[in-house]
């Protein structure tokens, strides 16, 4: 299970690079080339002080600086050079990544963004949305941390190490041997307090979400707890859930705050340890083993103290990165989930075309004509045939489960001829809404059929079936932009005189003209700047804008004021007019007016016809009706 | 905010001490190793070197005793800081009133509670670690550096100033690009929550490619904005490096010649690696400098975000001398008028007047907005009147210890609430000592007992946030029983029964009548039917009382009532229960 675990990492971290290759095909080649340049010339200035100090060591005594003033300062030379080299390269890779960094967050975000569109609204309905915030929040951010920083700093410490290491068995095997035991117990310590500080950084964010959930419920339920004088009960809840926040929060920052000082003073030992073994060497006069074959020297001394450094620096660094890397590879991980979740299937192939009618014909034409009908071609003989678009729906003995085996929709038939109005009536969980989520497949129905004038809705295009059906919901959403915007939202192409148009039908160009950029006032927050009436006023116009021939209605059942409900009513009234509508009805007046009310109760239809015929029948109608209208 | 710090005030100071001590040892160190290295360059014997190991590898296990115990005490100074932080806004925030809360959004108090915290704790450990730690490292280095360099070091006031000006620069030009981008970046991912929340309308509308191009064109500005700004602050590496460099290529060059030319005397090998590691201490602190400065910078906004949770003082107190018993279950408004913030210009409520004897049974009926739920909102004060007084028991609401008024009126709230929980520890709510048999008698009453045992788990069935695994009808009966565990002195139920059906609604108010008759009753209702037993009936209209009286008076009196009446009724022959 562990080792699973561990491979999962390494696929993620290969995915990731994968993709920011495919971002950057070009730049993060180049960029990576420079960080390995930038890193290998760093580390040979070792060599060029060995020279350097091997020449004064030789020479100091005599104090001739002309005998060796030539070739020192050759030597110094080419080290500016190479600095220079280093110093170019380090600064293309610094800029190349904070261009990669951005860019690939930005591509992440849109790829993000783009797939969400994609998904069923199961996805949006299943998930805390909260949750899903947070990948383009916190997910997001540990990427940044992760390949702006931790990335290059790996890579440069891995080569950094590596030529060290080289240049170290170059001059003297004894010594280098010190410094890979050092190493080793230093990796140790790492694998160990880095991968414990790791640990509880986990499980400090779960610790904080838990606080938040425990926040947001309890601020949701403030007017209760007040009520119920509960407060101190609250805060002594609070507190435990804050008191192991802290004690995760302490250890992960203890083991992250000690890993410095211990890596340090290994560091310190170290250098110790090789002073006196170079010195014992020295002293004994014990022969060297090396690739280069040089003899024990105070020249080979001296700069094996500043690799020693050197080494133990970059392992520091990379001790400083393992809380990123671990963080970054779990926001990385739940990035990933989103962009691979699977996107809502369509296998329509009718489609909604504009026709004109000629000799009783419906012919397919490129502009916009005002009629629309519906293109069915047809594989078995390879015909295709128009349908005229009227707005008839029917049901035919639909099932719905929203999970396997917990069927919340039994046989529903139904039917609405166009221009006919159906009230769906009945108790919070009845299923009313569930039915409106099928007919413009939000969710796929489990067994039966749903017809759209006379075609298996399973078979129509889903974009062009939900543009023929429009839809009001008790939530109102608005987006931030002008007033206009939110009423063009419904038909994109729309001129401002038809926005206009739809909104005096509705009755909501009253307000509008009076808010002080009237049409161009600009909303934001979901229009927190209108009152809930104004805003079920706006999106009444954006509905009407589009101009379906369809219409789901879901009246709301909040409080506003009764003079903006009678506006709302009638601005509902003159959307109803015309259309085929499906509404989920909580006024009497609605329902009084509707051609037929469906009674739903726990899924299933129990009673059917027009006012007159339900309240002669004394069902449970009758007794909804006479007993309250107040449903929900 | 500093009040918060409390218990780890002590760590909070220990910390910077022990940071000094590390530091002094970590300066000296290279000192010694420096001496060290002459004395194996000079070939001295075995036992000297040795003699200077062991001196190293004792101030070593210091160094590594101070860091470390430094690093303890300042992460529990950070954390206990930051926990004690969460804890007075959350105290402070129970005991706002709602005009408190109403004025913060509740998304503002959690992320304040959270992000902010979280950017303070940081911040805090940094101040007490690292921002003693990185100004003495600079000076004892350059001190050090001085002391072992000798002329050599002279570099140092050539190398310093160039970084730290670099260093200024970045920040100052970065500063404002960053505060200018957050802002884009806040509101990016605010549209991506209106997208996430109007899904269902983006899809009806079949505008995801609508979505798709706006979301492509708000992100590549930010994108280039964050760009812009991440160049700059990448600038600060290669600067850094530069002044190594510079430092590098001097000694090499210069410190050969001044070896050679003074014939060791001036500058030796030894000192020659030394200066080199107090060079790269030199500069790395002044780099964690610079860092420190942008993070507590950051945090400054955090803070000042946390201050203004903790600063806010609650519109509704206790009073300085509060009674702490109610005589009876009487309620009387005299001259009440009410509105919810003091900016608005309406009053929601307009002089009210209303005696209620103990023992009544009102009821209160009206449209939706006449502010039924207004009214009686103000007699268990979670909200003060504007004008006026309501007084219980003869006595001013004010006058009253909050939670004794509270525990003696009980209100069943309009939107029903239940938390996560099973469903005794729900009703416990209402008396946390009630026993099982009190729990059941409350369940009986309320009419819940006979749902609950259809419960698997029965009493013990857990209910989940919001109550989401019940029906309406079910919780309203669930918070009703909540309730009558108090019981109180006054119990006002605010449509609380609008899901339960007419004949379990009725046998609740009977239920009510017969087990609790010397409690105060206020029923607010949709349906005449909930009302038409009560002694009095109060109808509300836009803020005003239009009638009261009893369901015969009203019926033939009052206007608003009749058309209620009849709106429900008039279906035909229809039966009272």
């Amino acid at each position: 299970m562990k080792n699973k675990h561990a491979k999962n990492k390494k696929l993620i971290i290969s995915r990731l690079i994968k993709t920011i290759f495919e971002f950057y095909p070009l730049m993060f080649p180049i960029a990576i080339l420079c960080i390995i340049f930038n890193a290998t010339i760093s580390s040979i200035p070792a060599i060029f002080m060995q020279n350097i100090i091997a020449l004064v060591e030789q020479n100091w005594q005599a104090g001739d600086w002309n005998a060796v003033g030539e070739k020192t300062l050759s030597l110094v030379s080419i080290l500016v050079l190479l600095y220079i080299l280093s110093l170019t390269s380090g600064i293309v890779y610094n800029q190349m990544m904070a261009i990669i960094t951005q860019g690939t967050l930005k591509k992440f975000r849109i790829k993000m963004f783009n797939k969400m569109q994609t998904l069923p609204i199961k996805y949006v309905d299943t998930n805390n949305h909260g949750d899903i915030m947070s990948y383009y929040t916190n997910d997001i951010d540990t990427l940044r941390q992760m390949i702006s920083q931790s990335f290059p700093q790996l890579l440069i410490s891995t080569i950094t190490v590596i030529t060290v290491f080289g240049i170290m068995v170059y001059y003297c095997l004894w010594l280098t041997l010190v410094v890979i035991i050092g190493v080793i117990i230093m990796f140790f310590i790492t694998k160990k307090v880095g991968g414990g500080s790791a640990k509880y950084f986990i499980k400090q964010q779960k610790a904080l979400g838990q606080l938040e959930g425990f926040v947001e419920e309890m601020m949701n339920g403030q007017k209760v707890i007040k009520v119920f004088c509960h407060e101190n009960e609250i805060k002594a809840d609070f507190d435990k859930i804050n008191e192991s926040l802290y004690n995760d929060a302490k250890a992960a920052n203890r083991y992250a705050n000690i890993l410095g000082p211990i890596l340090n003073n290994i560091g310190n030992i170290l250098y110790v340890f090789v002073a006196i073994t170079g010195g014992i060497l020295l002293v004994f006069d014990v022969p060297n083993i090396s690739i280069s074959g040089l003899a024990m020297g105070i020249s080979i001394v001296v700069p094996f103290l500043n690799m020693t450094k050197q080494f133990v620096g970059n392992i520091n660094q990379v001790s400083h990165q393992i809380n990123a890397v671990v963080m970054g590879i779990a926001g990385a991980q739940r990035i990933y989930n989103l962009i691979d979740e699977e996107a809502e299937q369509d296998n329509g192939y009718v489609s909604l075309v504009n026709v004109c009618e000629e000799n009783g014909q419906l012919i397919e034409c490129n502009k916009r004509t005002g009629i629309w009908a519906w293109k069915h071609p047809h594989s078995s003989d390879g015909t295709v045939t128009y349908t005229k678009l009227t707005g008839d729906v029917r049901l035919f003995n639909v099932d719905f489960e929203y999970e396997e085996g917990k069927t919340v929709l039994h046989d529903i038939s139904l039917y609405a001829k166009p221009g006919q109005k159906v009230a769906f009536v009945g108790s919070t969980g009845a299923g009313k809404t569930t039915i409106t989520n099928l007919l413009n497949r939000f969710y796929d129905i489990a067994d039966g059929k749903i017809r759209y004038d006379g075609i298996n809705i399973n078979k129509i295009k889903k974009s062009d079936l939900r543009r023929a059906i429009g839809m009001v919901l008790q939530d109102t959403n608005l987006f931030t932009g002008t007033v206009m915007d939110n009423i063009r939202y419904g038909k994109l192409d729309a001129s401002d005189e038809e926005c206009i148009k739809a909104s005096k039908l509705v009755g909501a160009d009253d307000f509008i003209s009076r808010l002080p950029n009237g049409y161009h006032t600009i909303l934001t927050e979901n229009g927190s700047n209108l009152s809930q009436g104004q805003r079920q006023l706006i999106s009444i116009a954006r509905a009407a804008v589009a101009d379906p021939p369809v219409m789901i209605l879901d009246e709301a059942t909040s409080s506003i004021d009764t003079r903006t409900e009678a506006i709302v009513q009638r601005g509902m009234d003159a959307l109803m007019k015309d259309r085929t509508v499906f509404v989920i009805a909580h006024r009497l007046s609605t329902v009084k007016n509707s051609d037929v009310i469906i009674v739903l109760e726990q899924g299933r239809i129990i009673e059917r016809g027009n006012h007159e015929e339900l309240i002669a029948k004394k069902g449970q109608y009758y007794q909804l009706y006479t007993g309250a209208f107040e449903l929900e | 905010m500093a009040r918060s710090v409390r218990e780890y005030k002590k760590l909070s100071i220990i910390t910077p001490i022990l940071i000094s001590l590390e530091v002094v040892i970590e300066c000296i160190i290279p000192f010694i190793t420096a001496t060290m290295v002459n004395e194996i360059k000079t070939g001295s014997d075995l036992n000297n070197i040795l003699k200077y190991g062991v001196v190293l590898i004792i101030m070593a296990f210091l160094s590594l005793a101070f860091g470390g115990i430094a690093g303890f005490t300042s992460a529990t100074a950070a954390c206990g800081f930051a926990k004690n932080l969460r804890k007075d806004m959350f105290y402070s925030i129970q005991n706002y009133s709602f005009e408190n809360i109403d004025k913060f959004l509740t998304s503002s108090l959690i992320t304040r509670m959270t992000t902010d915290v979280s950017n303070v704790q940081n911040a805090y450990m940094m101040l007490i670690r690292t921002a003693i730690r990185s100004p003495l490292m600079l000076v004892f280095a350059f001190v050090m550096a001085f002391v072992m360099g000798g002329r050599m070091a002279w570099i140092f006031l050539v190398v310093v100033p160039i970084l730290a000006i670099g260093l200024g620069i970045v920040i100052f030009k970065t500063f404002p690009l960053f505060k200018k981008v957050f802002k884009k970046y806040d509101a990016l991912n605010k549209s991506i929550q209106e997208n996430i929340k109007g899904m269902r309308v983006v899809k009806s509308f079949v505008r995801e490619d609508y979505e798709q191009e706006k979301f492509e064109a708000a992100a590549q500005d930010v994108c280039e904005d964050f760009t812009k700004a991440e160049r700059i602050l990448a600038l600060n590496g290669p600067l850094m490096q530069f002044c190594m460099y510079l430092v590098m290529v001097f000694v090499l060059s210069f410190g050969s010649y001044t070896i050679i030319t003074s014939r060791g005397l001036d500058f030796d090998i030894g000192q020659f690696s030394a200066i080199l590691t107090y060079n790269f201490m030199i500069l790395s602190s002044l780099m964690m400098l610079s860092m420190v400065f942008v993070m507590i910078t950051l945090a400054g906004e955090s803070a000042k975000r946390i201050v203004e949770v903790l600063n806010e003082k609650s519109t509704l107190t206790n009073p300085e001398k509060p009674i702490y018993s109610i005589k009876d279950g009487s309620v009387s408004f005299e001259n009440v008028s009410f509105k919810y913030s003091p900016k608005a210009k309406k009053m929601v409520l307009e002089n009210i007047n209303l005696e209620i004897k103990p023992g009544e049974t009102i009821g209160i009926i009206g449209g939706t907005g006449s502010s039924k739920s207004s009214l009686i909102q103000l007699i268990p004060r979670l909200y003060d009147v504007s004008q006026g007084t309501v007084k219980v028991g003869g006595i001013d609401v004010r006058n009253y210890d909050l939670d004794t008024l509270r525990n003696q009126v009980a209100v069943v709230l309009q939107k029903n609430i239940l938390f996560s929980g099973t469903i005794k520890e729900n009703l416990r709510w209402g008396n946390k000592d009630a026993t099982d048999e009190e729990l059941v008698e409350a369940c009986k009453l309320a009419c819940a007992d006979e749902f609950i045992n259809q419960f698997p788990k029965g009493y013990d069935s857990y209910v989940e946030q919001g109550g989401a695994n019940l029906s309406g009808g079910q919780k309203q009966r669930l918070c009703i029983a909540r309730a009558l565990l108090k019981k109180p002195k006054i119990l006002i139920l605010d449509d609380s029964t609008s899901a339960v059906d007419t004949k379990t609604d009725a046998k609740i108010r009977k239920a009510l009548r017969e087990y609790i008759p010397e409690t105060t009753k206020i029923i607010i209702a949709q349906r005449t039917a909930s009302v038409e037993d009560a002694d009095r009936i109060i109808v509300m209209d836009k803020g005003i009382i239009n009638g009261i009286g009893t369901h015969k008076e009203l019926l033939a009196q009052n206007a608003i009532y009749k058309e209620i009446y009849y709106s429900q009724n008039k279906a035909g022959d229809h039966n009272e229960e």
